[in-house]
């Protein structure tokens, strides 16, 4: 093959698969690294906001019988905080980094089911606006991120505060829930050939984990929002007691997915720590097996640990031990996992210290102190002292920032080159490192002590004889290291963005498919799929081999078989489309709708209705296109079987 | 004094010995765990070149047996973790040989105490401060009238939820006399974080004393001015929520006032119990407590002067 | 990239049937997350029935013709299913016209004996909590059952009016496939509200 033909085949796929131009063009794409990226900066902003949220509770803390902020807005600050942190920031900007980075390490063009891709960021988009306007509006959620019943309830607040908080849920699940489907589907049938099970890149297995939990979990939140909704609206009675109902179903329906959605949020960024120490150490991850099962074990384990958020419920004792031991349990597949790393870091190539793997170690440090406190507060007994004091408070940033954001940031100096073309500033993220791992653990260490003291979380004040006052100004200090640092990671962003592109494809000299491709890749991907033979393609030479003779004049891409990856079929992946804005539009208006009369979920659907049926309806030209294309699937035979045939 | 490592009573004891426990392990723990990750580093930044394919699977097998006996001694120390914690589950759940039982009911944002006892006239109604005598466990009943609320005193034991349409109890025992702080841990609305309470410990004449003190209907008022401020109470919207035994004020919803004197603070640990303190208060407890479940009432000064004078009177 | 050599994937079908085609994946995608609503919604139904001194609460159990009714034609509606799940596959247009009609006759006269149904549950939402969770129940199915209906509908007039292409066909049978998990679901929830109630 002559070079002159592969760039008239790269001129074709180009074309092919270029999106539409013009601010119309930018509602209707379909590409999945334009929606991620879309993802992770709305994501950011949400971040930055909750961040500030946080400054502002700090800063009231900070001194005792403060009386900078009343207890009202000081309610619906933590409220939106930790509710905004955990929807419209951790899961999200995880879920984002899959859709940017799964279909590119398996080699696929597009995400499995690209419009649904594009829409579930709008749903996205439109729940995270829904909540920030109903907050400045002063009709922000007052009730915690787990709004635990009757004080989320009709009785205990009236208005509309905690609907707006319901229905941020239903907004954020839906979009997940899609996610999670198409990230299965992309790594169990869009894999390039030769990926194997056995190759499938440790973050790619961390996404599948992930979806599996999300498939599983949110399906609990989901009944659990609706069944408070329609307490609040119509009148029904799940939660009062007065009425056969149960406060404690709320705490069931919603820590059954609320433990699990930790580890929606945990469980991805340990895929990036594999990552990034293969990258680093230049070995892939010692022990890929014990690791991808941990990471299976972690997601199914963490189905069965929810009674340990209601340890203080007065639940029965047998019940208290089973949960108790099987929170133990799930210190076992972490710590594989981290003696896994260390072990490659011991027996690996010699170490570049960058700025990923920085928050890498970071991430060591800061991690196992979360899980060790995960282990007291696991203990029925102990929690008896921890639960609801800021003791947990300390747990939870531990290992939501050391454990989730840690790796996440060094992701984010590890792929950025790949996204964009441009390596961050080395020396800013030296900076940065420092300023947020000194900052996190002045401000969140001294949370331990306050909470053995008898620091109840949640709180507006607290007086000055209770002796808490210097630890909480140290930690307001600290808090005020971690937002200088967080200025300098945008300070890093921007001004990287100013420079030329010129990391290159692989600055790294890293082994995924993901650096196989130009920096940021083209609107395919790949112009040629590649051919896998280990689990480091780019390390072995000669490199792999590439896929001919996928129709160029369709957007077509390679499914292949779930076990083996052997080529199966061609799919037509769908092209852009206005039809998933408007129907998060649609969609939009029945779920905000529905927080004022039962009503919308009747005439609230039709607008939706339409929406999908426009969405649905396929286009003269495109059956035409398609048409062209067409190859029937073999009748009667079975599916090929042997790569032979596929030589035909 | 209000910690959980600074325990006054033998079960908050165990569970500080428990902590202590862990502590301890996760701190050798995390040390080993450390040491090695910082080993392996060293190691791998001051390599020179690349281990060969053979010399890699040399170190792999290494690894291996590393990463095994991670594992098992990771498997033996939560095993050893939880059957202390069992351990000391069980030694807490054994029920007390004649515990005081103690009823206990969350509001929003205050709490309700009732002294248990067969005979009717020997209930005693209190609120926001416990007394209990030293050394003998008490039984408490928690139940909520509104949301949920959660009981913790750290020092004394660690805490129970109150759930309205349940009950649920704990028993906490101290053997040191004196005063220890606590608060309400679970989030309950505007006031959760001023939902106080003070637990007084004393021998166990004293709180034989105190009960007998306590059970006695209200003190006639002595003074003039006393007297003016009960006839204002009487008039008032006080006497919707609030009663006064011995008098016409009987409603519940609110705490009682019987002995309101007696109490150190007031509003659930929100302010000293001071004539001042009341005075601004009654007047505008929104002010101190927005979001509290008792109204502003606008009395003219002298009024509250004299209802002031009343209240402090409820020795 | 220099790359050692090449695979060539001409001539592969450009569509497929059954477990291999994407969208039988994004199906049972559905399928896994309604399936586990319905198991957590029937789950916090015995929940609630755990902690109730007597259940149903202050109602009788749901009349049990027209729930024992429908449990009936939707089991039967399953064989038309099945068979125009079997022509699509075999691209037979003509055939998959009848057959989506009849399966639409069938949904249609369940619509029918389902809004009978809720007049015979003998308790309100808002009467308790025993209400509220039947009416979730059947609200949930309810639901599923009129999606699955439009769905129908419109591929019904897609197959029609057209455009057509090979593809159309994997759509018939998908829906099919997700007509099974309404059928399949129901008899749990049938049993959860008629004979749950009935229990000693
Ligand atoms: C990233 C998120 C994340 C992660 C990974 C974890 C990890 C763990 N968590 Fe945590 N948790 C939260 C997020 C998370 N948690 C949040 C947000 C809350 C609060 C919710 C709220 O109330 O608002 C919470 C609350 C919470 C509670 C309830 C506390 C209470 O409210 O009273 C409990 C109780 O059991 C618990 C336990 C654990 C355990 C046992 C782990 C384990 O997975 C930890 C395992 C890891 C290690 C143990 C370290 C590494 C292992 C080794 C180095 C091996 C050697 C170790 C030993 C021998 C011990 N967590
Ligand atoms: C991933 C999740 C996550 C993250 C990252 C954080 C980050 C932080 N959290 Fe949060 N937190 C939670 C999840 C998280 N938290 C949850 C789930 C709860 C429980 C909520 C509940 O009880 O319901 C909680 C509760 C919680 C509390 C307890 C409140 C209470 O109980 O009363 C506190 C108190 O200090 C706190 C502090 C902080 C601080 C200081 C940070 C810092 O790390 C934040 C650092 C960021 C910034 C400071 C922003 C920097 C921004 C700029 C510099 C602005 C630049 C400006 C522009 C360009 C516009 N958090
Ligand atoms: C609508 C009900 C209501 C009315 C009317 C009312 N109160 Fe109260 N009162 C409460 C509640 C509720 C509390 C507990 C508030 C808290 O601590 O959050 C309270 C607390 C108090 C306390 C402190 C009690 C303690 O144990 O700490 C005093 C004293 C008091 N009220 C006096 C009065 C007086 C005097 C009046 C009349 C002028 C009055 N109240 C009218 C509901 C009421
Ligand atoms: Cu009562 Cu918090
Ligand atoms: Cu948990």
């Amino acid at each position: 093959m002559t070079s002159a033909e592969y760039e008239r085949e790269r001129a074709e796929v180009e074309k092919t698969w270029a999106e539409k131009p013009g601010w119309l063009g930018q509602l209707m794409v379909v590409n999945h690294r334009t929606v991620a990226l879309r993802y992770l900066v709305t994501t950011f902003v949400f971040f930055l906001l909750a961040g500030l949220m946080a400054a502002a509770m700090r800063l009231q803390l900070a001194r005792a019988d403060n009386d900078l902020i009343g207890p009202d807005l000081y309610n619906q600050l933590f409220s939106m905080h930790g509710s905004v942190m955990m929807f419209l920031f951790a899961v999200p900007v995880l879920e984002a980094m899959g859709i940017y980075l799964v279909p590119l390490m398996v080699g696929a063009r597009n995400i499995a089911f690209p419009r649904l891709n594009a829409f579930s960021y709008w749903v996205f988009l439109f729940g995270g606006l829904m909540i920030f306007i109903a907050f400045a509006l002063d009709i922000g959620p007052e009730a915690g991120w787990f709004s635990y019943v009757p004080l989320a309830g009709p009785e205990f607040s009236p208005g509309k505060r905690q609907d707006f908080w319901a229905q941020l849920i239903t907004f954020t699940e839906l979009s997940a829930l899609i996610v999670s489907v198409e990230i299965i589907v992309t790594a169990f049938k869009l894999r390039t050939p030769g990926m194997t099970l056995k190759r499938i890149p440790l973050f790619v297995w961390a996404q599948v984990a992930t979806a599996f939990m999300v498939l599983f979990a949110m399906p609990a939140v989901m009944l659990g929002s609706s069944f408070l909704i329609s307490d609040r609206l119509v009148g029904t009675h799940f939660f009062n007691p007065a009425e056969g109902g149960d406060a404690l179903l709320w705490q069931h329906l919603f820590w059954f997915f609320g433990h699990p959605e930790v580890y929606i949020i945990f469980v991805p960024a340990l895929g990036i720590v594999s990552e990034i120490v293969a990258a680093f150490t230049r070995r892939a991850v010692f022990g890929y097996l014990p690791v991808v099962l941990s990471l299976l074990a972690t997601a199914i384990l963490s189905f069965g640990l929810w009674v340990h958020h209601m340890f203080t419920t007065g639940l029965p004792p047998a019940g208290m031990s089973f949960f108790t031991a099987a929170s133990l349990l799930i210190a076992i597949p972490t710590g594989v996992q981290i003696f896994c790393w260390i072990a490659t870091f011991a027996t690996g190539g010699r170490l570049r210290f960058h700025t990923p793997l920085l928050f890498v170690v970071g991430f060591f440090f800061i991690f196992i102190i979360g899980g060790l406190t995960g282990v007291m507060v696991a203990s029925a007994t102990l929690d008896s002292q921890f639960h609801d004091s800021y003791f947990v408070v300390a747990h939870l940033h531990y290992v939501l920032i050391g454990g989730a954001l840690f790796p996440l940031v060094g992701g984010i100096y590890y792929w950025f080159p790949k996204m964009t073309g441009r390596m961050l500033s080395e020396r800013a993220g030296r900076w940065q490192f420092w300023l947020f791992f000194i900052g996190f653990n002045v401000t969140f260490f001294p949370m331990h002590i306050l909470g053995i003291e008898g620091m109840t979380r949640r709180i507006y004040t607290y007086s000055a004889s209770s002796g808490w006052e210097g630890l909480n100004q140290l930690a307001t200090g600290g808090a005020l290291m971690i937002a200088a640092s967080v200025v300098v990671l945008i300070a890093n962003i921007i001004s990287s963005l100013r420079k030329a592109r010129t990391a290159g494809d692989n600055p790294w000299d890293a082994p995924g498919l993901e650096w196989a491709t130009s920096s940021p890749p083209p609107p395919s991907n790949f112009v040629r799929p590649l051919v896998v033979t280990s689990r480091t393609p780019l390390w072995v030479t000669p490199h792999p081999e590439t896929v001919i003779g996928l129709p160029t004049g369709i957007r077509s891409v390679l499914v292949t078989r779930v076990h083996d990856a052997e080529p199966h079929h061609i799919s037509v992946f769908p092209t852009p489309s206005i039809w998933p804005f408007l129907s998060a539009i649609a969609v939009t208006i029945l779920f905000i709708g529905s927080i004022f009369t039962p009503w919308a979920l009747v005439w609230g659907a039709v607008p939706v209705a339409i929406g999908l049926i426009g969405w649905f309806w396929p286009t003269k030209e495109e059956t035409a296109t398609h048409c062209k294309y067409e190859v029937k699937p073999p009748r009667e035979a079975p599916p090929p079987s042997e790569p032979a045939e596929l030589r035909l | 004094m209000h910690s959980a490592l600074q325990p006054v009573g033998p079960r908050a004891e165990l569970i500080a010995d428990l902590m202590l426990l862990f502590f301890a392990v996760s701190a050798v723990v995390y040390v080993i765990v450390i040491a090695f990750l910082v080993w392996a580093i060293m190691r791998a930044r001051e390599r020179a070149v690349q281990l060969g394919p053979a010399a890699t699977a040399q170190a792999d097998r290494k690894s291996k047996v590393a990463v095994g006996v991670g594992a098992a001694l990771t498997v033996l120390t939560l095993a050893g973790l939880a059957a202390s914690d069992f351990i000391v589950g069980a030694i807490l759940r054994q029920p007390p040989a004649d515990p005081l039982r103690v009823l206990v009911t969350g509001h929003q944002f205050w709490w309700e105490i009732e002294y248990d006892d067969p005979v009717p006239g020997n209930r005693l109604r209190t609120a926001n401060e416990l007394h209990i005598p030293v050394g003998r466990p008490v039984q408490l009943i928690f139940t909520s009238r509104d949301v949920i609320h959660s009981f913790w005193i750290p020092s004394a034991m660690g805490k129970m939820d109150l759930i309205p349409g349940r009950t649920t109890n704990e028993i906490i025992q101290v053997s040191q006399p004196g005063t220890f702080t606590g608060q309400c841990a679970e989030f309950c609305g505007f006031q959760h974080s001023k939902m106080r309470l003070t637990l007084h410990a004393r021998p166990a004449e004293e709180f034989d004393a105190w009960r007998q003190r306590q059970l006695a209907p209200a003190r006639e008022p002595q003074t003039q001015e006393a007297r003016r401020g009960q006839q204002v109470f009487m008039q008032s919207s006080c006497i919707l929520c609030h009663s006064v035994q011995g008098t016409a004020a009987a409603a519940t919803v609110a705490p009682d006032l019987t002995h309101i004197a007696s109490r150190r603070t007031i509003a659930a640990g929100s302010l000293p119990n001071t004539p001042s303190a009341l005075a601004s208060w009654v007047l505008d407890p929104q002010r101190i407590k927005p979001g509290s479940r008792m109204p502003a009432s606008r009395l003219p000064p002298d009024d509250l002067s004299a209802l002031v004078a009343y209240l402090t009177s409820l020795q | 990239m220099s790359t050692s050599g090449v695979r060539d994937v001409t001539g592969l079908p450009t569509y497929t049937f059954g477990h291999h085609s994407l969208m039988w994946w994004g199906t049972m995608g559905i399928i896994v997350i309604e399936g586990t609503v319905f198991v957590i919604a029937i789950g916090a139904y015995l929940y609630l029935r755990s902690l109730a001194q007597a259940w149903p609460i202050g109602a009788p159990p749901p009349d049990l013709t027209y729930g024992t009714l429908n449990t009936i034609i939707l089991l039967l509606s399953a064989i038309p299913n099945q068979w125009t799940k079997k022509v699509a596959e075999r691209e037979n247009l003509k055939l998959v016209r009848i057959g989506l009609i009849v399966c639409l006759a069938f949904a249609v006269a369940f619509l029918v004996v389902r809004a009978f149904e809720f007049g015979s549950l003998n308790v309100h939402w808002d009467t308790n909590a025993y209400g509220s969770i039947v009416y979730a129940l059947m609200v949930l199915h309810t639901t599923h059952l009129v999606t699955d209906v439009l769905d129908t509908i419109v591929l019904t007039v897609l197959m029609f009016t057209g455009p057509l292409e090979g593809k159309r066909f994997v759509d018939v049978s998908e829906n099919s496939v997700y007509w099974w998990f309404v059928v399949g679901s129901w008899p749990f929830i049938y049993a959860t509200v008629y004979w749950v109630p009935r229990l000693p």
